[in-house]
């Protein structure tokens, strides 16, 4: 009979079993863990960031807003038309521009532009902006995120390749808060 | 032939030894005035819970988790293969079945007083499978991978970027990616197949386990109280007495539930059919109003209703504070009285919540906040507004119409509801606010200031000025009438 201070030989084999088994799961779990979180690790870096040509300038008629789509940077194989992207692109004169992505900065339904009431109206729950993007009404509490833009060889290219959230760093670094937000 | 199969059986139960226990489960004593027709909503929640497992693994035959694949996957079951669309119903109708059936379980639990003690862990096994069955109704909404589905991934990915710090890693988490793409599909995919529906199993092993173990609860009686000390005892005492065995007694009750249901569900599959899909799930296709399921409705409505400022605590806090209510509630609430007779907040409770959801659900079903996004163009001033009107209020009349006002505003009840109806705008407003309201917005409405020309400006208050009922003058400064200057 051992007394309580031994430990007898099966004992000791089990909680070394446990022990080499903690061990391989600890292994394991860091691929395992890094494989889950490669969405994340992967767009470190702003690597999925890229500059995607739109058309060229003479396409969007100065002092009008128009639609323009483009093939997201980063895409796999399964994309399918997922991978196509709506955009609003202003005009303003010359080579200013200003390039809003179409999801509503409250919860990132597609926005829609009125030239006539000159206004972007969002279907969902009434969001509404500004022909500059600013906010005008409803529970958005930001105007709509803009993308950053070059015009390069008379093509207007925007730098994109992310999903604009309102809680995102690609929206908060380069979207722009309405100019009388309170 | 009798003998073959008693031998058969007698075979398999010397090595699986289960007859026993079986027998035992199936006859264990319960309260006579359980066998109530309010007792039956447990076990139709598992038998629906069954219909969505077999209806599931016959969809996955010919569905495609792909991106560019689902789509045309679902319309194959649709019009293709054969029953295909039934069974897409089904399913479709089932999930909603699902989510009614354990919301009026929790709430007969609730007023029955059945999370008292001892029943503390099967109410917090329950709560846990309310959220698997809402996880697996929004999941499997996104399977239905159309417009709908992506851009409600869209409104999710929103919500959840609004945590702090970590919201950006949530959203790429839940994506998959950068954007809602192909391995949003796939990861949404093995949720609503593999992971919720194995640990939904678990769980409801859990629950079942925990009512055959500490018994249903008995009918409660009011000034019946609980207590920890002799519950136990009393229970038992009033099994012994007063009790019978679940099987035959009780469960005929629970069958014929269970076979009401399925075929209310068949029914709607066949007369309502599937759910769609919606259109395509491309993201250039900007024209679309998506709208959640009919479950998640409330919420819709509620998102639009609440203030800007409030919006993101609540929807961060409040699920939380939410869940965390329920997990204490039978800690907070554990013994004295079961009766719903005697617990008036209780019922009250359970009104307001209900009235809330329903209102809600209501409201979300004419979308008073949007703006009528194609109602507009079609829609001239009603000639009622234009009759005997001079020629700058029929120009305001044009500008009313082309600067798409009827977005938001109604006149002669057709036009959006966002902002007030202006068929007696001019009682309210006098032609300096008009004015102001126009230029400057405000109150919700934007402002039209730098869209509109003086000339215009002018013109469109001009009409508006004539929109008051016949008989009633409109509203005028009254400063002005002593000699006083305007402002």
């Amino acid at each position: 009979m051992p007394n309580e201070n031994t430990i007898s030989r099966r004992g000791l084999f089990m909680k070394v079993g446990i022990l080499f088994n903690g061990l391989v799961a600890t292994a394991l779990a860091v691929p395992i863990v890094r494989f889950l979180l490669s969405s994340v690790t992967r767009g470190r870096a702003s690597a999925y960031l890229s500059w995607v040509p739109l058309g060229h300038v003479g396409e969007f008629p100065e002092g009008e807003t128009r639609l323009a789509t483009f093939r997201n940077p980063y895409v796999t194989p399964t994309d399918g038309k997922t991978a196509d992207t709506a955009c609003w692109v202003r005009r303003v004169e010359g080579d200013q521009f200003q390039v809003f992505a179409v999801n509503c900065a409250h919860l990132g339904c597609p926005v829609r532009w009125f030239p006539q009431s000159g206004l972007f109206m969002c279907p969902c729950h009434g969001g509404a902006y500004y022909r500059d993007g600013s906010r005008a009404s409803g529970p958005p509490e930001r105007g709509l995120f803009e993308y950053p833009y070059k015009v390069q060889d008379g093509l207007v290219t925007i730098q994109a390749g992310e999903l604009p959230t309102p809680g995102s760093p690609t929206a908060s670094l380069f979207g722009k808060k309405p100019p009388c937000a309170g | 032939m009798r003998r073959l199969i008693t031998e058969v059986g007698e075979w398999f139960d010397r090595r699986l030894q289960l007859a026993a226990p079986i027998r035992e489960a199936a006859e264990h004593p319960v309260p006579r005035n359980t066998a109530s027709w309010f007792y039956v909503f447990g076990s139709a929640a598992l038998t629906v819970f069954l219909l969505q497992l077999v209806t599931g693994i016959l969809l996955a035959l010919i569905y495609v988790p792909s991106a560019s694949e689902a789509w045309s996957s679902l319309q194959a079951l649709n019009h293709d293969v054969t029953l295909g669309w039934f069974i897409r119903a089904m399913h479709g109708w089932g999930s909603n079945f699902m989510v009614a059936i354990v919301l009026i379980h929790m709430v007969q639990v609730f007023l029955f007083g059945a999370h008292k003690f001892p029943r503390e862990l099967t109410w917090i096994v329950g709560v846990f499978l309310l959220l698997m069955t809402l996880g697996m109704a929004f999941s499997g909404q996104v399977l239905r991978f159309d417009q709908d589905a992506y851009w409600g991934l869209g409104i999710g990915a929103s919500i959840a970027s609004r945590v702090p710090i970590a919201g950006p890693m949530i959203v790429k988490l839940m994506l998959g990616g950068p954007i809602i793409a192909g391995a949003t599909l796939s990861r949404f995919f093995a949720l609503h197949v593999f992971v919720i529906p194995g640990m939904l199993i678990g769980f409801v092993c859990l629950h079942v386990l925990m009512v055959l173990k500490l018994g249903i609860n008995e009918w409660p009686m009011p000034g019946r109280l609980v207590k920890k000390t002799t519950y136990v005892t009393e229970y038992h005492e009033l099994t012994k007495k007063d009790g019978a065995p679940f099987v035959p007694y009780a469960v005929w009750k629970d069958l014929f539930f269970a076979a009401f249901i399925l075929l209310a569900i068949a029914a709607c599959a066949v007369h309502f059919g599937p759910f769609g899909p919606t259109g395509r799930p491309d993201p250039t296709i900007i024209q679309t109003a998506p709208k959640p399921d009919y479950f998640f409705l409330w919420l819709y409505a509620l998102l639009s209703l609440l203030p800007p400022s409030m919006e993101t605590p609540a929807l961060l806090i409040g699920p939380v504070v939410v869940i965390i209510g329920l997990l204490l509630l039978p800690f907070l609430s554990g013994e004295g009285e079961k009766s719903w007779r005697r617990r008036p907040i209780a019922v009250l409770t359970i009104l307001l919540v209900a009235t809330t959801l329903g209102t809600l659900t209501h409201l979300s079903g004419f979308t008073p906040w949007s703006p009528h996004m194609n109602a507009w163009s079609g829609d001239p001033v009603p000639q009622q507004f234009l009759r005997g009107s001079s020629a700058l209020e029929r120009q305001g009349a044009l500008v009313f119409q082309v600067k798409q006002c009827r977005n938001c505003h109604s006149l002669g009840e057709s036009g959006g509801q966002r902002g007030p109806a202006l068929d007696s705008v001019a009682v309210r407003l006098t032609q300096d606010q008009l004015i102001r309201q126009v230029i400057q917005g405000g109150g919700n409405m934007p402002a039209y200031g730098k869209n509109l020309s003086p000339a215009e400006t002018t013109a469109l208050v001009a009409f508006l000025e004539t929109l008051h009922p016949v008989g009633q003058t409109p509203a005028h400064n009254a400063a002005l009438d002593h000699g006083g200057s305007k402002n």
